[in-house]
Parts: C-alpha cells; structure tokens; sequence
C-alpha cells in the first residue's frame, strides 16, 4: 500500500484516482501510524509553499516525514512536495523541510525561449525531461515523452542530486534526489501515459524494497 | 522546450454536450465524459469544459461530470461558465478540475481573481475573456471591447487594459476568444492575439475561429499563443488531433506526440 500524504495541498485526489486507475492500492492520510505501515510515501502539492509549510508543521508531518526518510522509506515528492523538500523557497520567504539540500527560486522574467521569445512565467505545459542520470522511476520512458509543468518557482537542489533537466529560458533541475528518495517538478499524475509509468514505477520500486527488508 | 498546446472545447449543459460529437466511425458522442476520454485518447495536451446554462439545479449535475472525468483522464482540465463564487471555484477544483476559467463574474467583480488566486493559486485561476472589435476611442484605445454574456453585453472595458489588469490581480492564463471570429471557421483573430500576448507575460491560449490546421500554426507562432482552443474542427471528424499536430511538427513547432 501507498500513502499519499494529506496536508490539505490540492492535488491528493488526482493522485489517488491516478494510482487506482492503475489497479495500485493508495490511502490518503494524515495518520503517523498508516504513514509508518505504508510501503512508500507520496508528497503531492498544488499552490504556495508558506501555506503549505504551515499545515505540515501543525500537524507535525514534518517531524514524521524525516523519521520515516530517515528509515529509508521510499518517498516521492511531486510539484510543490518536491521543492518543500528542499531547505528554502523563495516563495513566501519560507524555510521548508531540508530533507535534501537546495532552495527554490522564480524564474527570471525576461529570459528568452528557444524560438527566441520572452517565456511565460508560470511554466505551463508540456516539456521534456532530459535525464542526466539514470534512474528506476524511468523505466520503459523515452526521451520524447513529455509531463505536465505548471510552476512560477523552481528547485536548485545542491551538487549531485540533480537526476533531469528541463529548459524553459534556462534549464533547471526538474527531476532530482537519489535512488528511492525522489523529487519531480511536473505531475506524474496528469502527464498521460508517461506520468502513469512513472508512478507504476515507484510503486514497483516500493514492493521490492518491502520484501528486501 | 514548452510544447505547443492543442486544447479541445466542450459545450456541456444538462450533464449533455450541447452537440453530439460526430466521429466517422459513426460514433455520436453526447456524454461528455466519453468524449473527453477520446480526446485524451488521441493526444489532447488539455480539455476545456464550459457549462453553458449553469443554474442552481444543472450545477449539481455538472459536479458529477467533473468527477467522472478526473477518473477517466490523466490529463489537466478546466471548467468555467458561471463560477462567481469562491466555493463554487472550490467546488469544481475538489471534484478534480486543475482549473477554473473565470469571465462575466470576474468583469463584474474583479476581486474574484485575486481571491481565487490566494485560496488555490494562480496556475489554478484562467481569465475568459471575450473580445469585440470596435473603433479605437479614448475609452478603448485597444480597438477591443470585452462582452460577456456569451458577447451580448458590452462592457465598455478595454481588452488589453482588462487583460493586463488580471494578470496583476493573479490569473495565470488567458483564455481570449474573439467574438467576432467565434463559429467562422475563418481563423483566429491574430491581430487580437497577437497584441494581448506581446503585452502580458502569462500564457495565452487563442480561441474562436479555427477551421484549418493552418490557422492553428498562425495564432501560436504570428499570434503568440501558447495553446490554441479547437472545437468544430475536431468534433466532426474534420481533423484528428494527430493531423492538427503533424501539421505544426512539420513546421518546427514543438507539440507533443503521444
């Protein structure tokens, strides 16, 4: 079983109707001890990150979120999950989980595009990821497969973690973290076929690492 | 590099499309939720859902659509026609829409944005806006005057100085239908789009015109738009998506292939 972390962040249902669509078992929960039972871990997040912050820490799902990485537990960060992941966001002046190194920042406006025009600020559409390192999230993806973005900030996680790059005026980390412990900026779960494959994937990776236990 | 979107329109009311889709395999689809699943299926970057009567009664029932198809399709969506509220914006979000497009409620109280913007963010918030063309003039110096109402009633609100206006107060898109364009199938308004997107820096997506694969390319390279809304030239069976979208991948513009 997967559990989707509930903080109140808009976007746990579509993750859940995404992994049942899939056949994949998923609760949505708050509760410490479902989230200690549960195979992996998934932190969704829609909206801003000093909201977002606040609810966490009021229900202390900070404290129970590194217990449970501290564990080893496979977790998978999506969207504004991912960048709370890191020490820092810009957005909202908000110090956030420090689980991995890094901070988020907003794009610069003004920054030219490929095709030689100013980018849209949010980031919003479909892009590639070019993965730089491999990973087991991507198996059975191709480098043409494309995944939803839809961000105004973006992570700048510390040296090593970044796993994919995508460029909107820059290129910036869009998938990070290591083995087991991911992040991604875009959402698996409406990003079509690639983004259910991913999620396929983590589920996957979570089943095995119970029964290496 | 961001893909050019590619975003049907369906016209729901009573739970109903308000036409059949008619596809040549003769299949006539007038559940909306089937032919979201379709046009999922074919490669649509995104749906647009308008509940074009949208009373007290019809709502409840359009809610029940917005369930089925979050559970249906893996790919964002977005309602509008007649939210005027917080909680009805609410409502369409929690039922699994990514976004709520806002247009005569937000005309009539512009607050709306800004609210809806702090409660679920901006990439959560899409300004309809319908454009006219009308002589330039101290009070429209655009040439553009927003109507609402489904185009009947004019405002007197100048197009680019309302759009600008809502990107401050939080819209993260604009969605711009020209009126005057809207059932031609003659081709977008490229003079208006291209004009609202050089002056605002959220995405805008054209809409109102498209008969041809080639009025597509137009609006999102001359036009500046970062998506283009189809309707007609899709429900009939005219074109597939794929057709639409191998038309602007020869031109080097970047779309997405399923």
């Amino acid at each position: 079983m997967l559990a989707i972390i509930d903080y109140q962040a808009g976007n746990q249902t579509s993750v859940h109707r995404a992994l049942d669509h899939l056949g994949l078992e998923s609760v949505i929960t708050d509760n410490p001890e479902t989230l200690h039972q549960a195979n992996g871990l998934i932190f969704p997040g829609v909206g801003a990150a000093g909201q977002a912050m606040g609810i966490l820490k009021n229900r202390r799902l900070d404290l129970v979120i590194a217990e449970l990485i501290k564990a080893g537990r496979p977790f998978l960060g999506i969207c504004l999950g991912c960048q709370i992941m890191l020490e820092f966001s810009e957005e909202n002046q908000t110090q956030t989980l420090g689980i991995l190194p890094g901070h988020n920042i907003r794009f610069a406006e003004g920054q030219l595009d490929e095709d030689g025009r100013p980018i849209r600020i949010p980031h919003m559409g479909w892009n590639t990821v070019n993965l730089v390192s491999p990973t087991a999230l991507w198996n059975g993806l191709s480098p043409e497969d494309q995944f939803y973005f839809v961000h105004s900030y973006h992570p700048v996680p510390g040296p090593g973690l970044t796993l994919g790059l995508t460029r909107h005026g820059l290129e910036f980390a869009s998938v990070f973290g290591r083995e087991g412990l991911w992040a991604l900026q875009f959402h698996p779960e409406k990003s079509g076929r690639p983004g259910l494959r991913i999620l396929s994937n983590f589920h996957r990776y979570c089943l095995e690492a119970a029964r290496a236990k | 590099m961001l893909s050019k979107r590619i975003i049907p329109c369906l016209d729901v009311r009573n739970g109903l499309l308000t036409k059949g889709i008619k596809f040549q395999d003769n299949l006539d689809l007038g559940d909306p939720v089937e032919a979201a699943r379709r046009y999922y299926e074919e490669g649509a970057d995104e749906i647009v859902f308008y509940d074009i009567t949208a009373s007290a009664e019809d709502r409840g029932i359009f809610l029940g659509v917005v369930e089925k198809v979050a559970e249906a399709i893996f790919i964002p969506f977005s309602v509008g026609g007649g939210l005027s509220s917080v909680k009805q914006m609410r409502d369409v979000l929690l039922a699994g829409a990514e976004k709520v497009s806002l247009n005569s409620a937000a005309v009539k109280n512009p607050d709306l944005i800004a609210q809806g913007a702090a409660a679920f963010g901006s990439q959560a918030v899409v300004l309809g806006l319908d454009a006219k063309k009308v002589p330039s003039s101290d009070r429209c110096p655009s040439g553009y005057e927003v109507v609402i109402n489904g185009g009947r009633t004019p405002t007197g609100l100048d197009a680019l100085n309302w759009a600008q206006k809502a990107q401050e107060l939080g819209a993260g898109e604009i969605c711009l239908n020209s009126i005057d364009a809207d059932g031609t199938l003659d081709g977008y308004e490229i003079n208006l789009t291209s004009m609202i997107s050089s002056k605002v820096t959220i995405p805008v997506i054209a809409s109102g015109g498209a008969g041809r694969p080639e009025h597509l390319y137009q609006a999102l390279t001359d036009g500046g738009a970062s998506a283009a809304l189809i309707a007609s030239i899709v429900h009939y069976d005219q074109y597939r998506i794929k057709d639409l979208k191998d038309y602007l991948q020869e031109r080097k513009l970047q779309v997405r292939q399923i």
